[in-house]
């Protein structure tokens, strides 16, 4: 199977989720398509990461280290992300970034 | 192949589904999907640890915070639909773009045979030899993420 294919896939997954963040008002979905986001570039890692190793080459595991580390600095954000929407939630009882334009003026 | 194509359509239903927690449902299915492509690509130890972070921990996380907020009942407001279009459109562009970039590119094909390197030996003398300050500095990241989460999430 071509790396090829991969690289697709992971483009169709970013491009799902870019859409998704701009599309949506609801603040945790654009949250949920930032972590799709994040994915698809932990798949491509991974994709790469198989085709180094396949070339031969010694450190192809730095590769899934770097999607171990992103997966480390996702849930740090997913963690405070939640909470400031909460804290949004309990100012102004909605999760729409409609409402949250307060720093335009 | 099939997973992909799963992959493909639950990550559609994550952005098109009205309800917010089926949107969460269907990033599951997508997340476990995911792994499974870990797992062909002989990233056995990161589609362990994809499955227990994500799947295990992060979407409980966005499920919790959904229930507690009730958004159930709640729908978007439909009335800028103008703006749903121009994101998609832009979306589609992006996506047309890359593809059009890569179709060209000539990549070897990846093997079947499998490799050691996804181990969780190989990966594990890896981590605490050559990225073994990194690891700290995200630990101290871990620590400071969960503070913050704390302060923030006080009642004050």
């Amino acid at each position: 199977m071509p790396v090829q294919y991969y690289i697709f896939l992971s483009i169709a997954l970013f491009c799902i989720g870019v859409m998704g963040v701009l599309m949506r008002r609801n603040a945790i979905i654009i949250f949920m398509c930032i972590e799709l986001m994040l994915n698809a570039v932990n798949l491509l890692m991974v994709a790469f990461s198989k085709m180094w190793a396949d070339a031969g080459k010694v450190d192809a595991g730095s590769a899934q280290l770097f999607v171990f580390f992103i997966m480390v600095v996702a849930a740090a954000e997913v963690a405070v992300g939640l909470a400031i929407i909460t804290m949004v939630y309990r100012n102004t009882h909605s999760v729409d970034i409609n409402i949250l334009n307060r720093l335009k003026n | 192949m099939v997973l992909s194509f799963v992959a493909l359509v639950s990550a559609l239903g994550v952005v098109l589904s009205k309800n917010p927690v089926t949107s969460v449902l269907c990033l599951i299915v997508t997340f476990f999907t995911i792994a499974g492509h870990y797992v062909m690509l002989n990233a056995q130890f990161l589609a362990v640890v994809h499955i227990i972070v994500y799947a295990g921990a992060i979407m409980v996380l966005f499920l919790y915070v959904m229930m507690l907020m009730n958004l159930n009942a709640e729908l978007e407001p439909q009335k800028r639909n103008w703006l749903k279009y121009a994101g998609a459109i832009s979306g589609g562009a992006l996506l047309v773009v890359l593809v059009a970039a890569l179709r060209d590119a000539s990549m070897p094909a990846l093997g079947t045979e499998s490799t050691e390197i996804g181990l969780i030996g190989n990966l594990g003398k890896l981590l605490f030899k050559q990225y073994v300050v990194p690891f700290e500095v995200s630990s101290i990241l871990f620590l400071s993420a969960m503070v913050g989460a704390v302060v923030i999430g006080k009642k004050d």
